[in-house]
């Protein structure tokens, strides 16, 4: 079987699911929703064809299982979100056809990926302006004590899920062609490897952006993700366990330097340390999020069964749409559902690094490998959040949370993951390869 | 290279597992003590959205109903009284903001349709929607009307019970309130002085008076002590406990039969007779009405008060110093509720069979089937059928010629006992009954507080009026 058909197949699945989400959820609420809700699953189902159809054309070869998965979690999404309020499904909807927009644009413009290499500084530049923006005065947005949002107009839209993939292409270039300096030119001072300054100082500017974002913009999920797949990318490249070492001591140092001093970090670990001091001030979000979950149970309400819209307007857990959705998932789909999505991710990262194995282009490799550990690190940084593994911030949950910026630049992920994949398994041109007959 | 990207995967794997691991520890291994947790208004507002079951009168009257908000998921029920200031201590409130109470409260697991876990889980398996069980009690709106009506906004209780069965018709208690009214003036229904939201019925201890003197009677006869014709010396005063007690008015009666000094309720007659019976026979008669602990009525333990002889809160016992010949005429430190007063006249009434006070006949589902019914069951033997038969003649007697007359009904021979418990200036007026005598179907205690007129002139007439209106009402 071709990998296409094989992706076709794939879908399949995620047309059951997206009937059987919608369904489920027209019935619980048939007294007050139309049947016009029901057409939802007919239309994503169109456009996941499109995009299949698209990716046939364009890259035949690309990894088979990716684009399914994320038509999994978005069909996934798109039901809770509907659940939650159908208003803001239509707006994801919406957001799902620019996504795809930008996925068709992105591999239609992008004709070698290699391509992106040439311009690394010019995307970093363009990273770090980005990570800037949410603090400029006019157009910055505070959220819960944290500066994520830029308001253009009605637009809201998040830069940081945009930097995310400047930083990882910038990260990825410069690391294939400095990582073995790194190494060839450290010393070794009384056991530890410490690597020339002249290729290390780049690195160190990341590190400095990552604890930038922590203070500038407050944002710890971000820069954990930020900061973590940056150890990814540095480990994968020059295989200095050490190194990674000598990272995490420093951000550790870094979070608990800026926890003192920096007051709504210190909060947020406050919180995660101690919900019950304060159940319904600060600690009010983690532990509704726990009160979710633990209402859900083994196999969860059911969707759209559980209490979430209260008489007065007021929903629990709060930003059910975006922050904990995975407590609503846990809610009403039980342990099962929410492990089922931990799954998908799971099977993404899977698939992720295995275009990674697969390439043998170092920059190529490398990409791969920093793209997908960032939406891993991206998937773990909030569900860790809401399951009080780690602190509660804003991240969003890939394609499952409602919210443009992040549908739109995972898309591009995507377009670019499957980019690099298409390169690691088109078949090579080999004219003299010989017709084996028996 | 290859092998650091699978290590990587490795890590990935092992922080998603970590995820799954902490969702199972919240979900499932966690979830009791996080339901349980008092910062968790989950299981209090999933109540709302359960169609709590109505509360009825006998005759259908609808007492407690629900109204709807939203629609589908984010449909919530509250409640609603359709008249909320007739039997608002009976009946309860039930809101989010102010909890609940009364039958609200004893009920709830019938209302909200919890009753059993078992069945529920089937039912949501089924996709069918919990609901609440439908409860009917045996109070009498028309009765309970006549009861309010008679006290007029004067302080004080109306209780009627049937005999037989233990079933309560009427529970009135003034002030009372609107239960309507309980989610926005609660503050003030607490602090206010007239303690509207206080069940003067089940929580109110007053002194009895000589209503009192039916349960010496019954201690004197059933333990064969005396007999309705023995005779003892009603001359005023005379010293009891050590110190002088006189009759009402200081009225004189040379010697009388205890049926006479029932009659015109002579204390100084049955001050003897409780001092010649004793502390442990009084006792002993006592806790056989009821007195000393909570009636087993069904409302919450917590809002019933027992009725006895009280020292600074605290209930004594036959072992206690206490003056035993002016118990016996319920005065020292006897207080006593209008739901006991009215099941001393109903175990008279009852051949001596003391029912178990009830409220609630039947629980039904919403499709009208019975849940189950409860059943009248006996709380304790009080006296034996003569006797009951012996006080229930000397009753009638103070209803036809003694101080009760103000009780009596056309054609139907009605047995009562007057009381009158002077409390600094005014008087705790009293009056227990039944009817008819010989087949009895409602027994009755009346108090008003702080008036100026007596047991027979003020609460009997009251007591008349709702046992006419029980009476003729089947």
């Amino acid at each position: 079987m071709t990998a296409r058909n094989r992706e076709l197949l794939g879908l399949f699945p995620v047309a059951a699911l997206i009937t059987a989400g919608f369904t489920a959820v027209y019935m619980a609420r048939s007294s007050d929703l139309g049947s016009v809700s029901l057409t939802y699953g007919g239309i994503f189902l169109a456009l996941c064809l499109t995009v299949h159809m698209f990716v046939r054309a364009k890259l035949p070869d690309a990894d088979p299982y990716l684009f399914p998965l994320v038509a999994l979690l978005s069909a996934f999404g798109l039901v809770l979100i509907y659940r939650i309020d159908d208003t803001l499904a239509r707006q994801q909807a919406a957001w799902f056809v620019v996504g795809i927009v930008l996925f068709v644009a992105t591999i239609y413009l992008l004709r070698d990926i290699r391509a992106l290499q040439r311009y690394r500084y010019v995307i970093a530049a363009i990273g770090i302006g980005l990570l800037m923006l949410p603090r400029l005065p006019g157009i910055g947005a505070q959220v819960n004590g944290a500066y994520l949002g830029v308001k253009a107009g009605p637009i809201t839209f998040q830069p940081t899920e945009f930097a995310k993939l400047c930083i990882i292409v910038f990260l990825a270039s410069y690391l294939v062609e400095r990582g073995e300096m790194l190494v060839l030119g450290a010393r070794r001072v009384l056991g530890v490897t410490i690597p020339p300054l002249k290729h290390f100082g780049p690195l160190l500017v990341v590190w400095g952006a990552s604890m930038f974002m922590l203070v500038f913009i407050r944002d710890l999920g971000s820069s954990l993700m930020f900061f973590g797949a940056f150890l990814a990318l540095i480990y994968v490249a020059t295989g200095r366990l050490s190194f990674v070492v000598a990272g995490l001591v420093m951000f550790v140092v870094g979070s608990w330097f800026f926890a003192h001093t920096v007051h709504h970090v210190q909060e947020r670990i406050d919180i995660w340390l101690d919900p019950w001091n304060d159940p319904q001030g600060s600690g009010f979000q983690i532990v509704q999020s726990l009160f979710a979950q633990a209402d859900g149970g083994l196999f969860g309400k059911g969707l759209g069964q559980a209490l979430l819209n209260l008489p007065g307007g007021a929903q629990i857990p709060p930003a059910p749409d975006t922050d904990l959705i995975y407590a609503v998932i846990t809610n009403e789909l039980g342990l099962f559902g929410a492990a089922g999505v931990v799954l998908a991710y799971m099977l993404f990262a899977e698939r992720g690094f295995r275009v990674a194995v697969m390439s043998d282009d170092g920059f190529l490799k490398l990409l791969a490998t920093g793209l997908t550990a960032v939406f891993a690190l991206q998937a773990f940084v909030i569900v860790g959040g809401v399951t009080r593994v780690i602190p509660l911030t804003g991240v969003t949950l890939p394609f499952v949370s409602y919210g443009g910026s992040s549908i739109v630049a995972n898309f591009v992920l995507l377009a670019l993951l499957l980019m690099v994949s298409q390169e690691a398994r088109a078949p090579r041109a080999a004219p003299h390869s010989p017709v084996v007959t028996r | 290279m290859n092998a650091r990207i699978t290590h990587l995967f490795g890590i990935v794997v092992v922080l998603f597992a970590a995820l799954v691991g902490f969702t199972s520890y919240w979900s499932v291994f966690h979830a009791g003590a996080l339901e349980a947790n008092r910062a968790n208004k989950r299981p209090l507002l999933e109540q709302q959205r359960v169609r709590r079951g109505l509360i009825l009168a006998r005759d259908g009257t609808v007492l407690a109903r629900n109204k709807s908000t939203g629609s589908g998921a984010n449909k919530f029920y509250s409640r609603t009284y359709p008249d909320g200031s007739l039997f608002p201590h009976t009946v309860g409130y039930n809101y989010v903001s102010r909890g609940n109470s009364a039958l609200e409260r004893k009920y709830n697991d019938d209302l909200t349709g919890k009753a059993n876990e078992i069945q529920t889980a089937f039912d949501e398996l089924r996709g069918k929607k919990r609901e609440g069980n439908d409860l009917t009690t045996a109070l009498d709106p028309t009765a309970q009307r006549v009861a309010l009506s008679g006290l007029a906004g004067r302080a004080g209780s109306v209780v009627a019970i049937e005999p037989q069965t233990g079933l309560v018709r009427v529970m009135a208690s003034v002030p009372g309130f609107d239960l309507n009214a309980v989610p926005d003036n609660f503050a003030r229904l607490v602090r206010a002085p007239d303690a509207p939201l206080l069940d003067r019925a089940a929580q109110s201890g007053y002194p009895p008076g000589s209503t009192f003197k039916v349960v010496t009677a019954a201690a004197a006869l059933d333990s064969g002590k005396f007999t309705p014709n023995s005779v003892l010396n009603g001359k005023s005063p005379q010293t009891i406990g050590g110190v002088p007690l006189s009759n009402f008015s200081n009225e004189q009666f040379g010697d009388i039969t205890l049926t006479d000094a029932l009659t015109h309720s002579v204390n100084t007659v049955w001050a003897q007779v409780g001092e010649k019976l004793g502390k442990s026979l009084m006792y002993k008669y006592m806790n056989r009405f009821g007195f000393d602990r909570k009636p087993g009525i069904d409302l919450p333990p917590d809002e019933l008060r027992s009725s006895g002889v009280y020292s600074n809160g605290k209930l004594l016992g036959p072992s206690d110093a206490i003056d035993i010949g002016r118990v016996a005429i319920g005065q020292e430190r006897l207080q006593v509720t209008p739901l006991q007063m009215a099941m001393v006249a109903s175990a008279i009434a009852n051949g001596g069979h003391l029912m178990r006070p009830h409220l609630v006949e039947k629980v039904t589902d919403p499709d009208g089937r019975t849940v189950r019914r409860i059943k009248a069951s006996e709380d304790s033997k009080v006296m034996s059928e003569a006797t009951a038969r012996s006080l229930g003649d000397m009753m009638s007697k103070v209803v036809q010629e003694g101080t009760g007359t103000a009780a009596a009904l056309q054609g139907i021979n009605v047995a009562g006992k007057t009381g009158t418990a002077e409390k600094g200036n005014a008087n705790q007026a009293w009056f227990i009954a039944f009817a008819p005598v010989g087949a009895p179907r409602v027994a009755v205690a009346v108090t008003i507080e702080q008036t100026t007129g007596q047991g027979g002139t003020v609460a009997a007439p009251i007591a008349k009026q709702v046992m006419e209106t029980l009476l003729r009402g089947k």
